[in-house]
């Protein structure tokens, strides 16, 4: 499974940018699919993917490349969304402040959570994770402003920068689509950074980089609070796509939910998991209609994947065609 | 072997042309059809409260009012919203802007209810709510484009509360989930209670969701000496709740008043362990004749299960619905949500259900409240024969008056 993030024997193919060929045309099919797929497809579906692909990618940033398996994440996207949804309808903050606050609540929630739970490994960490996240699910049940069970309802999407009204599906769209594809682009410059090299060495054997002089706990926890940041952001944006924050965003099965994207998607590769968001969010979208066997469906598919696709679909094509995707 | 970089970018070209070339679903070109979309939960914990059997209902309503005969051509479509508000909006949204749908009807629990509630405002579509509980929905955030049947948590806390006083339980003990819904409908309760001149002797939260041992609560409510025990919950917590109460022998000693629930719960509880409970539902089969004349037309498209309050109000509501959509002309129905639930307001309804009753300006249905008593096994005579009727509130009293409910569509 690691085997295909090592850098291969031969140096990729690189492009003028530095960045390898693979990359760059995968990328230019990605941002070509953002620009085109809204005059195809369903514009508000498209932003939830969206959202979704921004929230699998900065998970696989953790579980990927720091080699954490955190399964508490809904903690910080749904923190996210409650806190932009509340900025935004009750101190009527502009959107894009909005979206800021939710990741800010989404790092500043990482920062505590991962200053605890980094100091664990494997399973444990998993579990302190989804503990800690726990917590956060009873105190959205409770605390009076994310109203309960009914949630934030009736959240404005507003105007951003208070001049250019969100109001219309297509306008929003391209706002969702800018976040998306500027918080991939964060994340790709991070995994690709001299930092991430280190993240990397790090999941290889952390023994070894601390004998090389690294603090690794520091490392760790910045990426924590680096993915838990873009997670609160994706919250954020979902919540005025849909005007609404509500409980399924800090519920557990969220957390479940991400987790299957990235596996889906693959593991570790750079498009993957936004790819295995696209898979999953579009499978509850279109099964809907077919009612009770929505769940049922989503079952076989997952268990068709995971006996075909042992690296994920993306990590399977990578695999074939020998390249880092 | 067999994938190669060339037949992958092979693929993605004739995909990328595939997806370019298909046809944009249309529905402009037969704008003349009615499109009722029944939005629900089909595998999850109200599947049975709503689900499939309120899709029959809808259908029922359409056959019983006669749509071909009339020249009205109605297409049903349903899905499943899985309990998440925003799965429920995003249908909801699809529906509107690519299916063409004109109204949308049932959609249980409040959160998804109040995500659909504001789409359909903002896309002026009629919403017929039938199977959440929140008051909400006729209060603080009601809309031109809402119309709420069959119940709220304002008319079992006031059914449920005052009535039962009236019959003896005047000494009560709740047993409420610790959160804003039970909470609510505890204080709501406690409020008719003790203006009925009855008493409330204690309670004992519980933290939800996860409690599935009740045994503690229950003993202090056995302590308490209590002669009701009122349930601040819904779903499984209360059939646990009942189930464990019996066991411990409190049905002897108190009434137990389940605060929400509904016949399909009463069926899948068995009579041994649901005897002697106190509810409140607007609808009951076997109450007359048009009732059962109704559960006659229907009880053979949904073997094994009778239709509930949720379900008659689907039935109800569609059949309304199409009354005020062939008076106003399809074309203007289409038009304008706001108009056809303006003129659904301002006729009386009548139907086989509920009866005739009012609809108010905030959208409230104004059906009546019935308290009732569920058998004991040796009482029940068929299948189904479930309740004895308490207590009726007619419809002007069993709802939450209009001044307290703070919709901005009532103009004081």
């Amino acid at each position: 499974m690691r085997a295909l993030d090592a850098t291969p024997a031969a140096a990729p193919a690189r492009s003028a940018l530095g960045a390898p060929r693979a990359h760059v045309v995968a990328m230019g099919v990605m941002v070509l699919f953002v620009v085109l797929a809204p005059f195809i497809l369903y514009p508000v579906f498209l932003m939830k993917v969206l959202t979704f692909a921004l929230f699998a990618t900065a998970f696989n940033l953790l579980l990927g490349y720091v080699g954490l398996l955190s399964f508490g994440h809904a903690a910080y996207f749904g923190m996210g969304a409650y806190v932009t949804a509340w900025s935004v309808k009750v101190l009527g903050l502009t959107p894009e402040l909005g979206i800021l606050l939710g990741g800010l609540t989404g790092a500043a929630l990482g920062l505590v959570f991962g200053g605890i739970a980094i100091r664990r490994q494997g399973l444990y960490f998993a579990m302190i994770t989804l503990a800690l996240a726990q917590m956060v699910y009873f105190f959205c049940v409770e605390a009076p402003f994310t109203g309960g069970e009914d949630g934030i309802q009736q959240v404005p999407r507003g105007r951003l920068f208070g001049l250019i009204p969100l109001a219309n599906d297509m306008v929003i769209y391209w706002v969702v689509a800018a976040v998306f594809v500027g918080g991939f682009l964060f994340l790709y410059r991070i995994v690709h950074s001299p930092f991430g090299q280190v993240v990397k060495a790090i999941r290889e054997n952390e023994p070894r980089a601390i004998s090389l002089g690294y603090r690794t706990d520091s490392y760790k926890l910045i990426a924590f609070v680096l993915s838990t940041f873009l997670a609160g952001i994706a919250g954020g944006t979902k919540s005025l796509v849909f005007g609404i924050a509500t409980l399924t965003d800090v519920h557990w099965s969220m957390s479940g939910e991400v987790v299957l994207m990235t596996l889906v998607g693959g593991l570790g590769t750079v498009f993957g998991p936004a790819l295995g968001a696209l898979i999953v969010t579009a499978m509850e979208n279109y099964l809907a209609p077919f009612g009770a066997w929505v769940t049922v469906t989503q079952g076989v598919i997952f268990v068709a994947c995971v006996l075909a696709f042992r690296r994920g679909i993306l990590g399977e094509i990578a695999a074939r065609l020998k390249l880092d995707l | 072997m067999g994938i190669t970089r060339r037949s992958i970018l092979g693929g993605l070209a004739l995909g990328g042309t595939g997806l370019a070339l298909a046809p944009r679903p249309s529905w402009a070109q037969s704008s003349k059809k009615l499109r009722i979309g029944v939005l629900n939960d089909q595998s999850g914990p109200y599947r049975d409260v709503s689900g499939l059997n309120s899709v029959v209902c809808v259908k029922q309503a359409i056959a019983d009012f006669g749509a071909s005969a009339k020249g009205l051509e109605v297409e049903v479509l349903s899905a499943d919203h899985q309990n998440k508000p925003d799965v429920g909006a995003a249908i909801a949204r699809q529906w509107f802007d690519r299916d063409g749908v004109d109204m949308i009807i049932d959609v249980p629990t409040s959160s998804v209810a109040l995500a659909v509630a504001n789409v359909c405002r903002e896309k002026n579509r009629v919403y017929i709510n039938v199977g959440a509980g929140t008051a909400e929905l006729t209060g603080s955030q009601c809309a031109p484009t809402t119309i709420h049947w069959a119940y709220d948590t304002w008319m079992l806390a006031h059914s449920t509360g005052g009535a039962t006083v009236k019959t003896g339980g005047n000494k009560w003990f709740f047993i409420p989930a610790d959160y804003v819904f039970g909470h609510d409908l505890e204080r709501q309760t406690s409020q008719f209670v003790t203006e009925a001149g009855g008493k409330v002797l204690g309670h004992a939260t519980y933290a939800f969701p996860g409690t599935t041992d009740f045994s503690s609560f229950l003993v202090q409510a056995q302590a308490s000496g209590a002669n009701v025990l009122g349930l601040a919950n819904a779903g499984a917590d209360t059939q646990n709740c009942i189930k464990q109460a019996h066991e411990f022998g409190l049905t002897q000693q108190a009434r137990i008043a389940a605060l929400l629930m509904f016949i399909t719960d009463v069926h899948a509880l068995g009579l041994e362990t649901a005897q002697g409970l106190v509810l409140t539902e607007s609808f009951y089969w076997d109450l007359n004749d048009k009732t059962r004349a109704f559960t006659a037309r229907i009880k053979d498209k949904t073997p094994n299960n009778y239709p509930n309050m949720v379900q008659a109000g689907c039935y109800a509501g569609t059949l309304h619905y199409l009354k005020a959509v062939s008076a106003l002309g399809v074309d203007r129905a289409k038009a304008s949500g706001a108009e056809v639930v303006a003129r659904m307001k301002a006729t009386p309804t009548e139907d086989d259900c509920f009866g005739t009753c009012k609809i108010r300006e905030d959208g409230r249905v104004l059906v009546p409240a019935y308290l009732f008593e569920v058998k004991k096994p040796s009482e029940s005579k068929g299948p189904w024969d479930y309740y004895k009727l308490l207590v009726t509130t007619p419809g002007d009293q069993a709802f939450r008056p209009l001044a307290e409910g703070h919709c901005p569509l009532v103009k004081s």
